[in-house]
């Protein structure tokens, strides 16, 4: 069966399509985007954001860095924060767009404003404006010693950069049909912090008949080719037990609060993670991860990593369509093991 | 000529890291390392270090020859360190493992059936396990590995024991 990292199984006839793109800038030559009440602007440094009561201003580069995210990952597994205030909840076919939601003083003033999205509507809303915002030169995805700026006013587009194809394994990666391994040849030169990682393959001896189904490849190689950062893809399946490893170095560009649990198994080298109250905000733990150490963030926090040396994180998740819910009513721990 | 150093574990030499709580319990983050499970268990148990409902992903050392395994599902084992053997037979009667059951099963006999082929891993190869199939891994030097399956009557958890607690 194909698995794709995150389904929409959930659809609400009530979720609003109401999304616009405006007219552009003729002072810095962006265009502004609407979502219902909430307003979209950028300029040579920053997105202004705007609903009713509130405002906020973000980075451009940090922006980017987190839309191109909730873009690729398809509003991914519950929220996307891309920071304190402003993010994205995936409900699987619909999707809310709030500010102050996770945030105590927000809440306590009332200060907090949510609006629901048919998910399609808002994806091609995000999607424009990932589009429009990118400037020649600067790659969302990429490690910021690896790109460009996001700065000045509009100057050119990086199509090739947000239009990655996601890599989605059905069964693992290398087999045949399967999405293929990686090589020079494909576009996927060995990272330049990973220039140390063995590119040998395993020893692969299939009887005649067989050669569909004794495989086997270099997953660390395959890491140590990817070209982008923080962009967990599927790479091997057991029913809903989903491996996406991926290759991670300056900072998760979003605080992730995931609506289950999630494990982290570090491959290589170290990243620490800042663990905060999903709802709250406060902090909670830092989570110092070496090679070969494995963790899981309970589903009622929101974690965001940080990585100096590039370095391989296996995240595994456990994409099955019934476990939001099950949380949600209390039918299941927020913990993965008690003991 | 590159300075990167990329640093994976192994068996011999692996650094943890660790949880620091603010305003927590440790054991909510069930931390551990392949490394220091495999090293301090019997070869070839399979050890859970990580679980989400069902599934699991075990640890274990690789020494020697392993028993037969089969699964009436696809599993999937990668090498942390050393060099992993696999030997892969097509079952005749995959009736051998209960169709409904789930996780890897021991066989008590050298399974029936045609040799589908070999498999040699070093660190960071992964291989399919493929339903329909029974294996075996054989390692003449200490190894570690993972496999990413489901919990079955082979798994072992002793969270007490590997994970940080305090
Ligand atoms: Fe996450």
């Amino acid at each position: 069966m194909a698995m794709s990292l995150v389904a929409e199984t959930h659809s609400n006839p009530d979720a609003s399509r109401d999304v616009e793109t405006l007219a552009m800038s003729n002072e810095t030559g962006y265009r502004r985007f609407r979502a219902g009440k909430f307003h979209f602007a950028r300029d040579e440094y920053f997105a202004r954001l705007s609903w009713p009561g509130g405002t906020r201003t973000i980075p451009i580069d940090a922006f980017l860095r987190a839309l191109m995210r909730d873009v690729a990952w398809g509003f991914f597994y519950g929220t996307v924060a891309f920071d304190g205030i402003f993010g994205t909840i995936n409900h699987y076919g619909t999707v809310t767009l709030y500010a102050g939601k996770f945030d105590d003083a927000y809440r306590a003033a009332g200060r907090d404003y949510e609006e629901l999205y048919d998910s399609p509507a808002l994806m091609s809303l995000f999607r424009e404006m990932l589009s429009d915002w990118t400037i020649e030169g600067y790659d969302p995805f990429a490690a910021p010693m690896e790109t460009g700026t996001a700065w000045g006013k509009k100057s050119g587009s990086n199509e090739a950069a947000i239009g990655r194809q996601r890599v989605t394994a059905r069964r693992m990666v290398g087999l045949p049909g399967d999405t293929p391994v990686r090589t020079d040849d494909l576009g996927f030169p060995v990272n330049r912090d990973f220039a140390d990682v063995a590119q040998d393959q395993p020893l692969v001896e299939a009887e005649p008949g067989f050669e569909g189904e004794v495989s086997a490849y270099n997953l660390f190689g395959y890491l140590s080719r990817s070209d982008v950062t923080w962009n967990p893809s599927v790479c091997s399946v057991v029913g809903d037990s989903l491996f996406c490893p991926t290759s991670e170095e300056f900072i998760l560009p979003i605080e992730h609060g995931n609506d289950r649990c999630e494990w982290f198994l570090q491959l290589s080298d170290e990243i620490s993670w800042e663990i905060k109250d999903k709802n709250s905000g406060k902090p909670r733990a830092t989570v110092v991860q070496k090679a070969g150490d494995i963790a899981c963030m309970p589903a009622d926090i929101r974690h965001q990593g940080f990585s100096t040396k590039r370095s391989m994180l296996l995240v595994w998740e456990n994409g099955s369509s019934k476990i939001p819910e099950l949380i949600a009513k209390g039918e299941a721990p927020i913990v993965a093991v008690t003991f | 000529m590159s300075s990167v150093v990329t640093k994976f574990g192994s068996l011999a030499e692996y650094e943890k890291g660790g949880v620091t709580i603010v305003d927590d319990n440790p054991r909510n983050y069930v931390f551990s390392n392949v490394f220091d499970v495999a090293a301090k268990s019997a070869p070839y148990e399979r050890i859970a270090v990580g679980k989400n409902f069902e599934y699991v992903i075990e640890a274990f050392r690789a020494e020697g020859e392993s028993a037969w395994y089969a699964a009436a599902h696809d599993e999937f084992v990668l090498t942390m360190d050393g060099e992993i053997e696999v030997h892969l037979v097509k079952l005749a009667d995959p009736g051998v493992v209960d169709p409904e059951s789930l996780g890897a099963h021991r066989l008590a006999n050298w399974p029936d059936g045609a040799k589908m082929g070999r498999i040699v891993l070093r660190r960071g190869h992964m291989a399919l396990l493929p339903v329909g199939s029974a294996y075996r891994l054989v390692a003449t030097a200490p190894a570690a590995g993972i496999f990413q399956t489901i919990q079955g009557p082979e798994t072992i958890e002793r969270w007490a024991e590997i994970c940080q607690v305090d």
